[in-house]
């Protein structure tokens, strides 16, 4: 059996290490290592396409995380404190918001927002005092709410559990001690959660980094990385994009490894 | 009024948009693409024109479900009863890093493996000429299990972690051999978590869309790769929302079937991940 696991784990890992290697690869194929390089690492840096759609992943992975961050944590706390029958409803709609497939998401925001706008915009023209109005179009703000509808579930069910364990004892003691409500909560139940929404912060920024499909239908004429990446493949596999991958890869593993270290942290730092 | 953006967020972007597919999807093809409004069932009756796609995935997801299930328990019974305590977590970790990492990376590694310049250009080299990797029913099931094989082995870890050892000590003084202590202990109250597993990864399945692409080339045609299809290119909005409505039937007769399972055999509920 001890065998048999460490295949398994050497299945999980061999293909990642090869791609690793091989972006250090002077060479152009994959059949040969021809010698060590980081010349497809400054290919791919000097590429603007890339860059661009580099930093608009990281715009929207920020921003949908920290907006998930804040309403997961929010709707938490509120779900701690209402009945059992909301409590279902909540939590079947964020079970849905995590189970369903992508490609579901994704079609569904599509029609939904292209819909929404076909009857939004003409009514901005119409009201618009000159003859430039706002379009709302899709980009940056549908990406960043779909991607957030997944993280937001995930957020309130990592600090949910995290609340779930929280020791109800203190907060009694702060508030037989005179606490205010706001007190009680600043020094008390925030300090304990904290970790918890940092991790899942951490998990929000990179399911939205890594995230393909979603993005794919709302993205509308907005790049991300990954849909840049997977049309690139499309063309052709190239070293640049065993770069791009180390990159991901390895940006991913350190956002995943410091959220597991968060979520084991018992005691909170001050 | 803490639960008021999440609430707001989950009506906006998952409950209406649910509805705006529902409604499509009895609606009609606009002339120019696009929807227009109707009330019918072609779309439905429609629906056999993309019976190969619903084949393909309704073969492949449950068979790569099972296929990650057969390497993942194993993997999950060692780090859950056998492996040494200051290893486990270890371990874990490494479970839970690919699952978080971009499965469009991972499932490029293999298009590079697979692919001419791959395993096929050395089995050139050694005299074996004109292998056909990628682009194969089998590349899309190897992409399968590499990658959902963690979002099985968590569960199934999950429940046998939560197991009573006692119980195996007990079922061994009954008498019980190594086997029958497995099946009708370990086997029996880890199903809970076998079930989550194999639910959540076939439910993922229904939809995916990137490793039919990637590792199956166009050959192998999946839902997710008709959806795209009628969403992004042919422009058949109203067909493709009745596509997807089935699709979620489908996934919820899926949990459902796995939930009463689990019930009947355990009697235990179902292990949620997180």
């Amino acid at each position: 059996m001890r065998a048999f696991v460490i295949a398994v784990f050497a299945f999980l890992y061999l293909p990642i290490a090869l791609v690793v290697l091989f972006s250090f690869n002077a060479g152009h194929h994959a059949s040969e290592f021809t010698g060590f390089s980081v010349q497809w690492y400054g290919k791919a840096l000097a590429n603007p396409f890339l860059v661009e759609a580099l930093k608009n992943s990281l715009f929207i992975a920020t921003t949908s995380a920290l907006l998930a961050a804040l309403c997961g944590t929010a709707a938490a706390l509120g779900l701690a404190r209402v009945g059992v029958r909301t409590r279902a409803v909540f939590d079947a709609l964020l079970g849905a918001a995590i189970v369903v497939p992508g490609v579901v998401i994704g079609i569904s925001t599509l029609v939904a927002l292209v819909q929404l706008f076909t009857v939004v915009n003409p009514f901005l023209a119409s009201i618009w005092p000159d003859d430039q109005p706002p379009r709302l179009a899709l980009g940056y703000g549908s990406i960043i709410a779909a991607h957030g509808l997944f993280s937001m579930a995930l957020v309130t069910m990592i600090v949910g559990t995290r609340l779930g364990s929280l020791d109800r004892n203190l907060v009694e003691a702060s508030s037989d001690l005179y606490a205010t409500p706001l007190t009680t909560f600043r020094s008390i139940v925030l300090p304990q959660i904290m970790p918890a929404v940092v991790a899942g912060f951490l998990l929000a920024f990179t399911f939205s980094f890594d995230d393909f499909v979603i993005a794919f239908f709302v993205a509308g004429a907005q790049t991300t990385l990954p849909i840049y990446v997977f049309a690139s493949i499309r063309r052709g596999v190239t070293p640049e994009i065993n770069a791009i991958a180390t990159i991901v890869l390895v940006a991913s593993v350190l956002l995943v490894v410091l959220a597991q270290w968060q979520l084991r942290q018992r005691k909170p730092s001050n | 009024m803490l639960l008021g953006p999440a609430t707001a967020w989950l009506v906006v972007f998952l409950v209406l948009p649910f509805i705006a597919i529902a409604v499509f999807s009895v609606g009609e093809r606009a002339p120019e693409g696009g929807y227009q409004a109707a009330f019918t069932l072609a779309q439905y009756a429609n629906l056999p024109a993309r019976a190969t796609a619903f084949w393909n995935t309704m073969v492949l997801a449950p068979v790569g479900a099972l296929a990650c299930l057969l390497v993942a328990y194993p993997v999950a019974y060692y780090l859950a009863l056998r492996a040494p305590q200051r290893w486990r977590l270890i371990l874990l970790a490494l479970v839970v890093i690919p699952f978080w990492t971009s499965l469009l990376m991972r499932t490029y590694a293999w298009m590079y493996i697979l692919g001419g310049r791959g395993i096929p250009a050395l089995l050139a080299f050694v005299g074996i000429e004109d292998v056909r990797l990628i682009n194969t029913p089998g590349a899309v099931l190897l992409g399968i299990v590499y990658g959902y094989l963690p979002l099985m082995i968590l569960p199934i870890y999950v429940s046998l972690e939560r197991l009573d050892r006692r119980l195996l000590e007990a079922s061994a003084d009954l008498g019980a051999t190594p086997l029958s202590t497995f099946l009708g202990v370990t086997l029996k109250l880890s199903l809970p978590g076998v079930m989550t597993g194999f639910s959540l990864v076939m439910i993922l399945l229904l939809g995916e869309y990137l490793i039919p692409t990637l590792l199956g080339g166009g050959k192998v045609f999946f839902i997710g790769n008709a959806l795209v299809d009628l969403f992004l290119q042919s422009r058949n909005w109203p067909f493709g929302s009745a596509i997807a409505i089935t699709l979620v039937l489908v996934s919820v007769v899926v949990l459902i079937a796995a939930n009463r399972i689990s019930t009947r055999v355990s009697g235990a509920r179902r292990v949620d991940l997180i």
